[in-house]
């Protein structure tokens, strides 16, 4: 990484420093290891700014995407400067600003941005300290700072914004200067009112979709009909002569224009769409149930995730083995995936909703062969992502078009359809599950074998180009296979090590890089399927064993914070041991630590099966979550409840629809989501643990809420459901 | 091209385009209103809700001159940072959102429900609320935050 601020001072105006971003030797093994993202982003100044006009911008390279993240990283950064909380400013994603964390994903920016700010704010503070007792006279251990006034005892004081120019931050951090103890927050810790809100309700500018640059232009793009398909041929010239037509862009497949006004470039798309000849091919793989003999059939080795045996377990007097699937499933954000581009003098400026600005950045500048130095990414909001989806694909759309605009930037959003039937979606998969239990019900053997697509072919994931248009160019890029994101956190196989102590257990997986429907990261990678198969069976094993759900988690760990949320859960539900259902009512539980390394959840389920229709109504979900040490309340508990409602969602009712050469889920009708009519009750219990360190929480919810509500069918209907989704046809099937 | 007369949020605005532009777009595109998002462009989702007349529309299938006549208010229109809508003020106070890019036809749709029901139950919101979409599943923060501005209405 060589970019610098420097660079960009020409191209965006702006006055900024210039100094190196994450140069190579900051990434040397030799030096000292220091906290969260600033091992890799070791400047002080590339993490903060102090201002004279007393005002202090943080810098991250954590986007945020409705979570909160800048709220979280502001309180945690007040806390360790002193400052009110209204004083900080706090720029996200920008290659030409902020120090380069990668992807935001994996729920990892309050552990990793957070960590770095806590630490870099608290040796600032410290500097600031050191520039006062200088000035004032007074030893640095007897300074107090109060909103940014540092006092003496005396009463004398300083102000960082007058000591600014005494301290210098220009420099790389030691992440010697300890920061606050648990219990020295004034912010951390405190449901504070999220920063990006009140702009969103006012019709503030609060998303790349509200982005106006001077002269903008609108594009849009013509995908193919199916994903195998070649353009053959097209009549650009009859869309060139359209109202407000400015530019028709052929590459290959690739199909784009643009036009003066957003309705004109719309209609032009339409007549392209209508002239355009393609050859389609058969490309994709079988649906419904031959889907998953099909994933089953790949050839490609067996990998063996763990296998572990133990010396004392008995051998099992009674064994069971079930085979689990969830179908592809999408992303499906309310806002079409969007950008705005702008090329000037062989520079390119984008403003995008990807998730990750520098690895957007480096593919860019493969698909157009210049120096990334050419090329600043600069964040704005998107709708809800919840992974991968066509974010960085349409930058390069975008890009693509506005070649042709003579300068005039261009903002292109997709259709509805294009985002349905394009984004990455999260990958089918298979799971079977084997186990054994003793003659006193505790399990003894456990295999978990998993089969499955790729869960990450972001921006550099692999060496090629992961930017969707790429493979339909004259000349197309190759997006290279993708390796499994590897343990511990795994990608496939991530959740598929149960946490209990099962005795011997192991878990195989198989994982095929080619992907004929292209997959990545939907929120928890595998984590979702593999913990619904896992607690699934955990249940299927306990009720072999005529355990309660509860007891038998419980008498499989000893660990301690496990332990806690299991009953924390069973507790806020009034969970009644070995209870029978009630009717048509059923109660399910399940548990899981996202990734086996991040937050600890716990949840009860309750559903309503009608028998008739075979509808299932989750009326209500209780959470218990330890997310170490808190920083926001009442952001865990809005990531949690949203994880759980669209988890239910997921499990209730969603499966991309496909034949053997198209997508066939093109709108909303195709693919229904839980409305409010459907969404159950939700109620989150938080175990603060101060002491601990944070653990993020974005998708700590998803799996164990899949298996809750599988567990409580179960137990209603006493039929177990294995194929995901569980729609009214399955269901009544089963019964 | 033919030439319209908007009353926007009580102001009267001109437009010169084809009368089957999608509403969405001049409110947008030519007002510079951000509150009406794009979302499916199939009047299936609700992202783009505007009222006209008091009544919800979808301002993706909505023709520009089907709109002309009637008085169009969108989320800018009920009140502003400083002054503050109950409705925006109730979603702001119960965080009513992650991404919130379907927060502004929920709010519009919120408040074509109040006029007509000043008093709703909660099964009337999720009711009056059904035909809108919510993906990161604010559902019940949402409810919570019209039933929090309908009582601040009505005292």
């Amino acid at each position: 990484m060589s970019g610098s601020r420097r660079d960009f001072i020409t191209l965006s105006g702006s006055l900024v420093v210039g100094f190196a971003l994450a140069p190579k030797w900051a990434l040397a093994q030799d030096r000292p290891r220091l906290p969260g993202s600033l091992n890799t982003n070791r400047r002080l100044e590339a993490w903060i700014s102090i201002e004279p006009n007393g005002r202090v911008t943080i810098f991250t390279g954590k986007i945020e995407l409705g979570q909160g993240i800048g709220t979280a990283l502001s309180q945690i950064a007040a806390d360790e400067l002193d400052v009110h909380l209204d004083r900080i400013d706090v720029v996200h994603g920008d290659t030409a600003r902020t120090p380069n964390e990668g992807q935001t994903a994996g729920s990892l920016s309050v552990e990793q941005s957070g960590t770095a700010l806590r630490f870099a704010c608290a040796e600032a503070r410290d500097i600031l300290l050191s520039a006062a007792a200088t000035k004032l006279g007074v030893p640095a251990a007897e300074l107090k700072v109060s909103d940014g006034t540092v006092i003496a005892p005396g009463g004398k004081s300083a102000t960082y914004w007058d000591l600014v120019g005494a301290a210098d931050l220009k420099r790389e951090a030691s992440g010697k200067v300890t920061p606050k103890p648990a219990g020295g927050y004034t912010w951390v810790g405190k449901s504070v009112a999220r920063r990006d809100i009140p702009k969103k309700f006012t019709g503030g500018a609060a998303y790349v979709q509200d982005v106006r640059r001077p002269g903008m232009v609108f594009g849009r793009v013509v995908r193919p009909p199916s994903p195998g398909a070649q353009l053959t041929s097209v009549d650009e010239a009859r869309v060139r002569s359209m109202p407000g037509v400015v530019a028709v862009v052929r590459d290959g497949s690739f199909l784009g224009v643009a036009a003066v006004r957003e309705e004109q470039a719309i209609r032009a798309r339409d007549a392209l769409k209508q002239s355009a000849k393609w050859k389609e091919t058969e490309s994709l793989p079988p649906s419904g149930d031959a889907l998953y003999r099909h994933l089953m059939s790949a050839t490609v080795p067996a990998q063996t995730v763990t296998d572990k045996a133990s010396a004392t377990a008995a051998a099992p007097v009674k064994t069971l083995d079930a085979l689990y699937t969830r179908p592809y499933q999408a992303h499906a954000s309310i806002g079409p995936s969007c950008a705005v581009a702008q090329w000037q003098d062989g520079a390119l400026t984008v403003w995008t909703h990807s998730q990750g600005v520098f690895p957007l950045r480096a593919d860019l500048a493969k698909a157009f062969g210049i120096d990334p130095k050419q090329i600043r990414c600069i964040h704005a909001e998107g709708a809800g992502c919840y992974g991968h989806n066509g974010a960085d694909d349409v930058v390069l759309d975008a890009a693509l078009v506005a070649r042709a605009t003579g300068g005039k930037p261009v903002k292109l959003q997709w259709m509805r359809e294009d985002e349905f039937a394009w984004e990455p979606y999260g990958s089918a998969m298979v799971m079977k599950l084997a186990g054994g239990i003793d003659a006193q019900g505790n399990v003894v053997t456990w295999s978990h074998e998993l089969w499955s697509h790729p869960h990450n072919t972001r921006p550099g994931a692999t060496a090629g180009v992961n930017l969707l248009a790429a493979r339909y160019l004259a000349k197309p890029l190759d997006p290279g296979l993708p390796p499994d994101v590897p343990q511990p956190t795994g990608g496939a196989d991530r959740n598929s090590i149960p946490l209990y102590d099962f005795g011997n257990v192991k878990v195989t997986k198989h994982y095929i890089a080619a992907a004929p429907l292209r997959t990545s990261a939907l929120r928890t990678l595998g984590g979702y399927a593999n913990v619904f198969a896992l607690e699934s069976f955990v249940d299927e094993l306990a009720a072999a064993a005529g355990a309660d759900p509860v007891e038998f988690r419980l008498r499989h760990t000893k660990d301690a914070r496990i332990r806690a949320v299991i009953e924390a859960a069973a507790q806020r539900a009034s969970w009644r041991p070995n209870a029978k259902s009630a009717g048509d009512g059923g109660r399910g539980f399940a548990f899981s630590r996202y990734k086996n390394l991040g937050c600890y959840c716990a949840t009860v389920a309750d559903v309503h099966v009608d028998r008739k229709t075979g509808r299932v109504r989750v009326t209500k979900v209780v959470a218990a979550v330890d997310a170490g040490q808190i920083v926001n309340p009442d952001g865990v508990v809005n990531q949690i409840e949203g994880g759980i409602i669209q988890s239910a969602s997921w499990t209730l009712k969603e499966s991309v629809r496909f034949d053997r050469t198209r997508v066939t889920t093109r709108s909303w009708a195709e693919y229904p989501i839980l409305r409010f009519d459907e969404v159950p009750e939700v109620q989150v219990v938080l175990l603060d643990r101060p002491s601990e360190r944070f653990l993020g929480v974005g998708e700590g919810a998803q799996g164990p809420a899949a298996a809750a509500i599988a567990n409580a069918i179960a137990h209603a209907t006493g039929k177990r459901l294995r194929a995901l989704p569980f729609t009214p046809e399955r269901v009544k099937q089963a019964l | 091209m033919a030439s319209f007369t908007l009353r926007v949020n009580g102001e009267r605005r001109t437009v010169a385009v084809e009368p089957d532009t999608p509403l969405l777009y001049v409110l947008r595109n030519d007002f510079e209103l951000n509150g009406p998002k794009f979302g499916c462009g199939l009047a299936q989702c609700g992202a783009c809700s505007v009222l006209v007349d008091g009544k919800e529309v979808r301002s993706c299938v909505t023709p520009v001159s089907a709109a002309a006549t009637g008085r169009i208010t969108t989320i800018e229109g009920l009140g502003t940072l400083e002054k503050l809508h109950p409705l925006q003020r109730a979603f702001i106070e119960e965080q009513a959102c992650q991404c919130g890019f379907c927060g502004s036809g929920m709010v519009m749709a919120a408040k074509a429900l109040l006029d007509r029901n000043p008093s709703p139950t909660n099964h009337d919101v999720r009711q009056a609320l059904n035909g809108h979409l919510c993906r990161c599943a604010s559902h019940n923060r949402i409810v919570r935050a019209v039933q929090r501005a309908a009582k601040e209405m009505r005292s």
